[in-house]
């Protein structure tokens, strides 16, 4: 029996090739080794991807639970889980709808009752998005209660209430997909509403509707708008969101 | 030494008139020094010209007449008077850059017998040394990265508890011709679908929200108070808490106290008539 390799060997092996270092950049821990070193924490934090959201050093009071209740961060988390958990449901999912066709309610159907854990991510997908409106929201109190919108964190704020208001575009595209009463009732309620915009009012309801009233025009609007447009949309206000915390300095305070 | 304390009054005086933090600090700082020296009955304050002479002569007891090792102190010793005239200063300026002839020349020429550049005339009493608050810092790994880390797993260990135990509603098929009693938007609009109870549509649906929210995106811009502390913003917190607790209110009647034709009834009495 040949001589079977040490674990020092295959770490070799496996590192010291010119695959291994076109992945992880010179000075990464994953090339060099990870020591609880002040060295090693900067680089474990600047040879990362995270490295575009966090900075190698962070404000002592900011890790303080009570400070932020991971808010922002968990809003985030939600959105990513939403999206994953909608990348799911998408394979199954039909966005058709019209007498003799009525496939958006049938695979919701069948997502339930035959696709593997489809009841699961379903009802991870609805919760999740009751939960990020409801952390969303906390977040906006939270960060006004620190006065964490003052200069230079004022564009900041518009952003985050541009992503509040986003955040609602994506609930409320999601209701309706289900097609079922619940769906198209609460839908029926809330464009209503726009409708009484002054002006172009109607317009702005026909083209949202894809008609005078919710039919299977709206049903093909409002998915495209939920799995594509509206996302879209969040993901650059997102990047902006991140991407100016880092340059005001961080997070605010401390108080 | 023990850290110099801020005196409250300055400092609060000074944020209130828009002097940023760090500034507001070092001049508090320097208000309770001068406090405690007055009651040493310590003299503060520029001090008269007889006084400096006295001081000069202090200075050239205890560190010799001549030469010194600073600029400073080399500035002040050679003083025959202890105080420079504006003349004499400028001249020992251009000598100490090897300009003879009064005409500017930046640097020191080869045949100068300085070795070194004079670039600022001290005053014997210091200048003021304010130096950026030094920040309370910590490495983002391993410390920020663990605690989202345990955050992020305790949100996916409750979203996914909560997943498994309670299904999504799902109701029966959409009927355009069969209005359900009472027919309710999403929880989060239900405060707008209150207010359509006592506004016009286009009160209630359009002017209220949209005005609501630029009103919350011009806060960051209408509020001038530069700060952050609770006790200096009552206005502003109690405004943002008012805001709130109206809103949850009006969500909360909408959600749980409009039935059938969205008219009022006690949840405890008629049950419930809201769906996630």
């Amino acid at each position: 029996m040949p001589k079977l390799p040490s674990w020092s060997e295959i770490q070799k092996n496996t590192q010291d090739n010119v695959i291994w270092k076109s992945i992880f950049r010179p000075g990464s821990i994953y090339r060099k080794g990870y020591r609880d070193t002040s060295r090693d924490r900067a680089l474990a934090a600047m040879n990362n991807v995270l490295y575009h959201l966090h900075p190698v050093k962070v404000k002592r009071h900011g890790l303080k639970l009570t400070y932020t209740y991971c808010l922002g961060g968990l809003s985030f988390f939600l959105f990513v889980v939403l999206t994953i958990t909608g990348i799911f449901l998408m394979f199954f999912y039909t966005p058709a709808a019209g007498a003799g066709t009525e496939l958006a309610y049938a695979d919701m159907r069948n997502i339930q009752a035959s696709v593997t854990f489809g009841q699961l991510v379903r009802n991870m997908h609805r919760w999740g998005a009751h939960l990020m409106v409801f952390t969303v929201f906390l977040h906006m109190a939270r960060v006004f209660y620190h006065g964490a919108y003052k200069p230079p964190r004022e564009f900041n704020w518009v952003v985050g209430v541009i992503l509040l208001t986003l955040t609602l575009l994506l609930s409320f595209t999601g209701y309706l997909l289900p097609w079922d009463q619940l769906a198209i009732w609460a839908v029926t309620v809330g464009t209503e509403m726009m409708g009484f915009t002054p002006v172009f009012g109607k317009q702005v309801q026909f083209v949202l509707l894809g008609g005078a009233v919710i039919g299977p025009n709206t049903l093909l609007r409002w998915y495209v708008l939920h799995v594509l447009f509206v996302p879209f949309v969040t993901v650059i206000f997102l990047a902006v969101h991140f991407w100016r915390i880092r340059k005001d300095g961080g997070i605010s305070g401390p108080l | 030494m023990a850290e110099v304390q801020i005196d409250q009054a300055t400092y609060d005086a000074l944020t209130s008139q828009g002097v940023p933090d760090r500034i507001a600090r070092a001049k508090a700082k320097a208000a309770t020094v001068r406090k405690e020296k007055q009651e040493q009955g310590v003299e503060i304050g520029p001090k008269s010209a007889d006084q400096a002479t006295k001081a000069l002569a202090e200075f050239r007891e205890n560190f010799g007449g001549s030469g010194g090792g600073t600029a400073t102190a080399t500035a002040v010793a050679d003083a025959p008077s202890g105080r420079l005239t504006p003349e004499e200063r400028a001249a020992r300026v251009r000598a100490s850059l090897g300009q003879t002839n009064g005409s500017p020349s930046i640097g020191v020429p080869a045949d100068s017998k300085h070795t070194h550049r004079l670039l600022a005339l001290v005053p014997p009493s210091g200048i003021q040394q304010v130096s950026d608050k030094q920040q309370d810092k910590v490495y983002t790994w391993p410390h920020l990265l663990l605690v989202e880390f345990v955050a992020l797993l305790a949100m996916g260990a409750v979203l996914l508890v909560v997943s498994y135990f309670i299904d999504a509603t799902f109701r029966e098929l959409a009927n355009p011709n069969l209005t359900p009693n009472p027919s309710k938007a999403p929880w989060y609009f239900l405060g707008l679908q209150e207010l359509l109870r006592y506004f016009h549509p286009m009160v209630a649906g359009v002017t209220i929200p949209g005005v609501g929210l630029i009103a919350l995106g011009a806060t960051a811009y209408m509020d001038k108070n530069p700060s952050a502390k609770p006790e200096n913003r009552k206005f502003a917190n109690m405004s943002m808490t008012f805001f709130m607790c109206l809103w949850t209110v009006f969500v909360f009647a909408g959600s749980f106290f409009r039935g059938p034709g969205f008219n009022w009834v006690w949840p405890w009495v008629d049950g419930l008539f809201f769906e996630l």
